[in-house]
């Protein structure tokens, strides 16, 4: 049994078609949503949505957050931002995480610290993303 | 030879005024396929977005959110998105008629009208007729940005959600094709429910993570924020082939000027000529 998935970011659709199964991250924890389940509607958070098209087949998109709503034959995302994850620049990524986490030491004061966070949580993601996909690559 | 001198600087002036609509003609037929492309690479979103939230309007949610509730509607807020320069044809004439005549039959129901406006021509024009303008924005350039009209946005959802208006609609004109853009009027709030593709019949509602109110503030900004977005693209798009067809058809109303022009020069020399030869063969026969 399959699901209709549609990923669509504010600048494009990133992806459209059947799929088995879809993984979320939902702001309370990873989802994976399956054929026929219940009507959801979910924020998301900065993470990896991973398309389970058949057994041997996968897709992973980034997204930087956003929403995931759910009908028992129609999965949709409207990412803030999905980047198909082999595009992600793993220098970018580390570059931002740096000066996230420069941010947070610094103490003066005058940093916005929810955004230093969302930065923070946003580049890690992006590398975990990467990791995986290396692993699997090699 | 001195004939028609007044002719040969109207041909000469014409032509120039058909050079610059010339190339007006082609730059904007350039930016027409990039603004065309923005258009349809944003259509998805809002169009998924809005089959949510038209999914949402046929839920039976336990919670209701205030954009979903129908209220009296004693004041409406308009957010009006026209083009910031001219020389587009009947572009912004033909939308600003239209919204007159709504305004119109509002003003027959003593429904009294906010107006927040995007791009230079509709603040100049809405300004003249003293309506009562509670935002602008303008000047925002061929690739304008969400994040541009999120300020009228703003202004507009604070006012409903204070209870200062009670319906919120945007217009902006509708890219048909190259050759015809209409003027079109959303109603953004209350959020009306659309016909469904399938069916969702019987009594459902979404599980909403981590709440009801967090989901939907959240859903709800996001919804009218794509949808203005997606008017403000389309616009500028509809923006570009106006202003294209405009100048071609200038040039070619120049060009038909100049082949008239250029007649009544040719028919005035030759009759010069003709005069010129019959006085000197009345002079020879003469001798």
């Amino acid at each position: 049994m399959t699901i209709h998935v549609d990923i669509v970011s504010a600048e494009q659709e990133v992806y459209s078609g059947l799929a088995e199964m879809l993984f979320a991250p939902a702001e309370l924890g990873e989802v994976g949503i399956a054929p026929r389940h219940a009507p959801l509607i979910t924020k998301l958070k900065p993470g990896e949505v991973r398309v389970k098209i058949s057994d041997k087949e996968s897709q992973e998109f980034y997204v930087s957050g956003g929403l995931l709503e759910v009908q028992p034959h129609v999965v949709t995302v409207l990412a803030d931002t999905a980047i198909r994850a082999h595009d992600i620049d793993e220098a970018q990524a580390l570059q931002a995480k740096a000066r996230a986490e420069e941010l947070l030491t610094d103490k003066s004061g005058k940093v916005d610290y929810a955004r230093a966070q969302a930065q923070l949580a946003e580049a890690v993601m992006q590398l975990r993303t990467l990791e995986r996909l290396r692993k699997r690559g090699s | 030879m001195a004939v028609g001198k007044e002719i040969r600087t109207k041909i000469a002036s014409i032509k120039n005024t058909q050079k610059i609509t010339r190339a007006m003609e082609m730059v904007a037929a350039s930016k027409m396929r990039k603004t065309k492309d923005r258009m349809q690479a944003t259509r998805p979103y809002s169009k998924k977005i809005s089959q949510i939230i038209n999914h949402l309007s046929h839920a039976n949610p336990e919670y209701k959110h205030p954009y979903m509730i129908e209220r009296e509607v004693k004041r409406v807020g308009i957010i009006v998105i026209s083009s910031d320069r001219g020389l587009c044809g009947g572009l912004n004439a033909n939308l600003f008629r239209t919204i007159l005549n709504q305004m119109q039959q509002w003003n027959s129901r003593n429904i009294e009208i906010d107006i927040c406006t995007v791009g230079g021509k509709a603040a100049n024009f809405f300004s003249n007729i003293n309506a009562n303008v509670i935002g602008q924005v303008a000047k925002l350039g061929d690739t304008p940005h969400q994040i541009d009209v999120i300020g009228v946005i703003k202004i507009m959802l604070d006012a409903y959600e204070s209870g200062s208006i009670d319906q919120l609609h945007v217009i902006n004109n509708e890219f048909v094709n190259t050759m015809t853009q209409k003027p079109m009027m959303t109603q953004l709030l209350p959020v009306v429910a659309g016909d469904l593709e399938e069916d969702l019949s019987g009594h459902w509602d979404y599980l909403y993570e981590p709440g009801a109110k967090e989901v939907l503030d959240h859903l709800l900004q996001r919804y009218v924020e794509s949808i203005v977005y997606q008017g403000l693209v389309e616009n500028n798009a509809c923006e570009q082939a106006a202003r294209m067809v405009a100048m071609k058809s200038a040039s070619d109303n120049a060009g038909n000027i100049i082949k008239e022009l250029q007649l009544v020069y040719n028919k005035a020399r030759q009759a010069a000529i003709t005069q010129e030869i019959s006085e000197i063969v009345a002079g020879a026969a003469a001798v």
